[in-house]
C-alpha cells in the first residue's frame, strides 16, 4: 500500500464521516424524554394499612397469580420481593409509627423520569414514555438482562424457568391510562396511601404534607431526585430504609453516569485512524532510511 | 497437540484429501486421533453439548445458577468479558506489527491473530447461550436499534471485528488454498484493515468497562470508578500481550513438528521484547488504578476484607507481574517473562471476575457461585476453541510460513 496524500485525506474523510455518524448516534442518548410533567403515585405510608388490596388489582389488571397468601398477614415475616408473577408487593416496616402502628410500602417499578434500564436496552424493548410509564416491548426483548444489572431498585424480573423467557415488571398500568384509567392499584386503594396525579403536583402534595405536619413527616421525599427522579414519590414517619425501600441510590440520572462514555465514542471513531495511519508513516520511513543507510536492518516490505 | 502430523512436507500433499488428513489415510488419520488429550476434549464435549441443548430446551433456570439478584453468572463474566479481553492479542500484535512496525514480531503474528478471532467467535457463541432469546440478536443492528445503549456500541463492534479479524486472518486460509489473486488483493488492504480492527478495539474494549458505569451501587467501591473504560481498556492490552507470551510458548511446544526449520525463530527474543511492553503496561496499568481509588477517596476500604481482596489484585496480579516483567527483560530470562505472561492473563481474568461477578452485588445476601452446567458449558467453549485452533494450525501456514509468501503482508 502506498500512502500518499490523497489516499490520507480518503481516510481523514472517511473516519470523519464516520465519526459524525457517531455523533449523531449517541447525541441521541439524551433524548429520554423528560417527562418531567408526567404522571406519578404519592405513596403516602402514613395512610398505608398493608391490607394488600392494590397486590389483588394489581395480578386481576395483568392476569397474574393472585397474590400470595391473600388476607394472611404472616407473608410480612421475611423481606418481599417482586417477581414475574407479581408486579407489586407491599412490605412491613422494621419499625413503628410514634403512635405505635405498624407501617407498611408498597414496592414496585419506580418509573424513573430517565430510567437506567431504558438507554441501557440494546433493543428498546424498555421505553420511557412522556406519559410517564416506562414500557416494556416483549417482541422486541432478547434477554441479556442487562436492564436487572442496570435497575438501581432491583425491579425488572426474569422468566429464568421459561425456554422464550421475558422480563417482567410493572407497567404503571400504560394500557389503563391509555384508555383514560388509573392505575389498578390506585383505584382499589382504600385507605388513600396512593395518590396519582401529574408528577409535579404530587411533588408540591407531598411537601404540603410534610410542611404541614413538620413534627410527624421524615423531611424527605423519597423518589424526588433518587436516580434522577422517580415517577413513584414515597412520604414517610419512619425511617425510610426501616420501609426496605433501597438506600444509597444515586442522586442523579443513571444514564448520565454512562454518558461521557459514550461521548468518547465518536471522537475516537475521527481521531484513532489518523493518528494510527500517521505512526504507521512514520514507522515505514524509519525502516526506508535504514534500509537505504543499510545498517543491517534491511526487510523487504512488500506493500 | 496431537492430531499427529507425521507427514514429510509442511504444507499438504498434492490433493485437498491429503491435506485434510495431514498426508495420511483417512483410517489413519482417525487412528491418530487416539490420544488422552483429545480424550479429555471428547469428555467435556460429551458432556457440555447436552447441557447447552438441555439449556435451549429447558430455559436458563434449568442449567444456571443465576436469580432475581444475579442477573449475571459465568457465561456472561467468562465466556464474555474476559473472553473479549484473553482475544485482545490479536489487535495488540497487529498494532506492534504494523503501525508500530516491530516486525520482529512476524511469526507471532498469525497464531495472535487466529487465537482473537476464533476468540470473538467463542464470545459470539457464549453470548448465544446465554441471551434468552438469542434469535433476536439482529435486532439491534436494523429492527429497534437501543442507540442509547453501550452494549449498541459493543455489539456493532463486536460484530464488525468479527469480520477484521476474518479478513486479517484469510491470508493464511488463502494461501492454503492457493487462491494467489484474492490473496493479493487482500495484502493490498492489510494497512487499513489493521487500522480499523485497532480503532474497533479501543472502543469495545473500553465500552465492556462501560456497560458497569451505571451499577454504582451495586459494584464494591473499590472496583468501580468512572474510570472503568480506561482501565478495561488498559488491561485488555496487558491481556493481549500476556496471552501471546503464554499462547506462544504453549503453541511453539505443540506444533513444534509444524516449526520450519529453513527459518529459525527464536522465541525467547520475541518473548522478551513482549516482556519489555507488558512491564510498561502493567506499571501504567497499575498507577491509573491508584488514582481510581484516589479520585473515589475510599482508602478506608482497604483495611475491609475486601480491601484486601483488592490489595490481592493490585499488588499480586499488576504490580508483581510488571516487576517480573522488567526483571526478565533485565536478566534476559524468557522463562520468568512466561510466568509474568501467566500470572497477567490470571490478573485479567481476576478483574473481570471481580468487576461482573465477585464484588458485584458484594452487599446482596443471595451470593451466586456457578452450577456445574456452567461451568462444563464454559469448559466446552474453550474446548471447540482449542480444538478448532489445533485443526486449522495443522494445515494453515499459521506458525510458519507458506514458501511462497514469505515476508508478504
Amino acid at each position: 500500500m502506498n500512502l500518499n496524500r490523497r489516499t490520507l485525506f480518503k481516510l481523514a474523510a472517511a473516519a470523519g464521516t464516520a465519526g459524525v455518524a457517531g455523533a449523531a448516534a449517541t447525541s441521541r442518548a439524551s433524548v429520554v424524554p423528560a417527562a418531567l410533567n408526567a404522571r406519578g403515585v404519592l405513596v403516602d405510608t402514613t395512610r398505608c394499612v398493608g391490607c394488600r388490596a392494590c397486590e389483588a388489582a394489581c395480578a386481576e389488571a395483568n392476569a397474574l397469580a393472585g397474590p400470595e397468601k391473600p388476607g394472611d398477614d404472616t407473608v410480612f415475616a421475611s423481606k418481599r420481593a417482586t417477581s414475574p408473577t407479581a408486579y407489586t408487593v407491599v412490605q412491613k416496616g422494621s419499625l413503628k409509627s410514634p403512635a405505635g402502628e405498624d407501617r407498611f410500602a408498597k414496592t414496585q417499578c419506580m418509573h424513573c423520569v430517565q430510567p437506567a434500564c431504558a438507554s441501557g436496552c440494546v433493543v428498546k424493548a424498555l421505553e420511557k414514555t412522556a406519559s410517564g410509564p416506562v414500557v416494556y416491548h416483549a417482541d422486541r426483548c432478547l434477554g441479556c438482562r442487562y436492564c436487572m444489572i442496570a435497575c438501581p431498585f432491583g425491579v425488572p424480573k426474569y422468566e429464568f424457568s421459561s425456554a422464550t423467557p421475558l422480563v417482567r415488571k410493572c407497567t404503571f398500568c400504560a394500557e389503563r391510562q391509555a384508555k383514560g384509567l388509573v392505575p389498578a392499584c390506585t383505584e382499589v386503594c382504600p385507605s388513600g396511601a396512593l395518590q396519582f396525579g401529574m408528577r409535579a403536583d404530587l411533588l408540591e402534595e407531598a411537601k404540603a404534607r410534610i410542611y404541614t405536619n413538620p413534627e410527624k413527616y421524615v423531611h424527605k421525599v423519597y423518589g424526588e431526585d433518587e436516580a434522577g427522579g422517580t415517577s413513584w414519590l414515597y412520604i414517610s414517619d419512619v425511617p425510610f430504609e426501616s420501609l426496605k425501600l433501597p438506600a444509597g441510590i444515586e442522586k442523579k440520572s443513571y444514564p448520565e453516569l454512562a454518558e461521557g462514555a459514550l461521548s468518547a465514542v465518536p471522537f475516537v471513531i475521527t481521531l484513532w485512524p489518523p493518528l494510527l495511519m500517521g505512526m504507521y508513516t512514520f514507522s515505514k520511513r524509519r525502516d526506508e532510511v535504514a534500509a537505504k543507510e543499510g545498517d543491517g536492518r534491511q526487510e523487504e516490505r512488500h506493500v | 497437540m496431537s492430531e499427529h502430523a507425521l507427514k514429510p512436507a509442511l504444507f499438504g500433499g498434492p490433493s485437498m484429501r491429503e491435506n485434510l488428513f495431514l498426508g495420511m489415510t483417512f483410517r489413519a488419520y482417525l487412528k491418530s486421533l487416539l490420544t488422552p488429550a483429545n480424550a479429555i476434549a471428547a469428555a467435556i464435549l460429551l458432556a457440555g453439548l447436552p447441557t447447552i441443548a438441555y439449556r435451549f430446551w429447558k430455559g436458563l433456570g434449568a442449567v444456571t445458577n443465576l436469580s432475581q439478584t444475579n442477573a449475571w453468572g459465568l457465561w456472561v463474566a467468562f465466556d464474555v468479558v474476559c473472553g473479549v479481553a484473553l482475544a485482545a492479542g490479536g489487535y495488540t500484535v497487529a498494532c506492534a506489527v504494523y503501525i508500530f512496525g516491530q516486525k520482529a514480531l512476524r511469526p507471532i503474528l498469525r497464531p495472535a491473530i487466529l487465537t482473537g478471532f476464533l476468540g470473538y467467535a467463542l464470545v459470539l457463541f457464549g453470548l448465544v447461550v446465554d441471551l434468552g432469546q438469542p434469535w433476536r440478536l439482529p435486532y439491534q443492528f436494523f429492527l429497534t436499534p437501543g442507540t442509547t445503549s453501550v452494549m449498541y456500541e459493543v455489539g456493532w463492534c463486536v460484530f464488525l471485528y468479527l469480520m477484521v479479524l476474518g479478513l486479517e486472518f484469510a491470508p493464511a486460509a488463502l494461501e492454503w488454498l492457493g487462491l494467489v489473486k484474492l490473496r493479493r488483493l487482500l495484502g493490498s488492504l492489510t494497512i487499513g484493515i489493521i487500522v480499523i480492527g485497532v480503532t474497533l478495539s479501543t472502543l469495545h474494549q473500553s465500552s465492556l468497562g462501560a456497560f458497569f458505569l451505571m451499577t454504582p451501587g451495586k459494584l464494591h467501591p473499590l472496583w468501580y470508578s468512572p474510570f472503568l473504560p480506561v482501565f478495561f481498556f488498559v488491561s485488555s492490552l496487558a491481556a493481549g500481550i500476556g496471552m501471546v507470551v503464554v499462547e506462544s510458548a504453549l503453541s511453539h511446544r505443540a506444533f513444534r513438528d509444524r516449526l520450519d526449520p529453513a527459518a529459525s525463530v527464536d522465541l525467547d527474543r520475541i518473548t522478551l521484547s513482549l516482556a519489555k511492553g507488558g512491564a510498561i503496561v502493567l506499571f501504567a496499568y497499575f498507577f491509573i488504578r491508584l488514582q481510581g481509588l484516589v479520585a473515589s477517596g475510599r482508602f478506608d476500604l482497604l483495611a475491609t476484607g475486601w480491601g484486601a481482596w483488592y490489595l490481592f489484585e493490585m499488588l499480586g496480579f499488576i504490580l508483581l507481574p510488571s516487576f517480573v516483567f522488567a526483571f526478565a527483560a533485565r536478566r534476559k530470562s524468557a522463562r520468568l517473562a512466561r510466568i509474568a505472561g501467566v500470572l497477567t492473563v490470571l490478573g485479567v481474568i481476576l478483574n473481570r471476575f471481580n468487576v461482573s461477578l465477585i464484588a458485584f452485588n458484594w452487599n446482596v445476601p443471595d451470593r451466586y457461585v456457578p452450577s456445574a452446567g456452567e461451568v462444563i458449558t464454559s469448559l466446552t467453549i474453550v474446548t471447540i476453541g482449542v480444538l478448532i485452533f489445533r485443526w486449522i494450525v495443522n494445515r494453515m501456514p499459521v506458525v510458519n510460513e507458506h514458501p511462497d509468501w514469505r515476508g508478504a503482508h
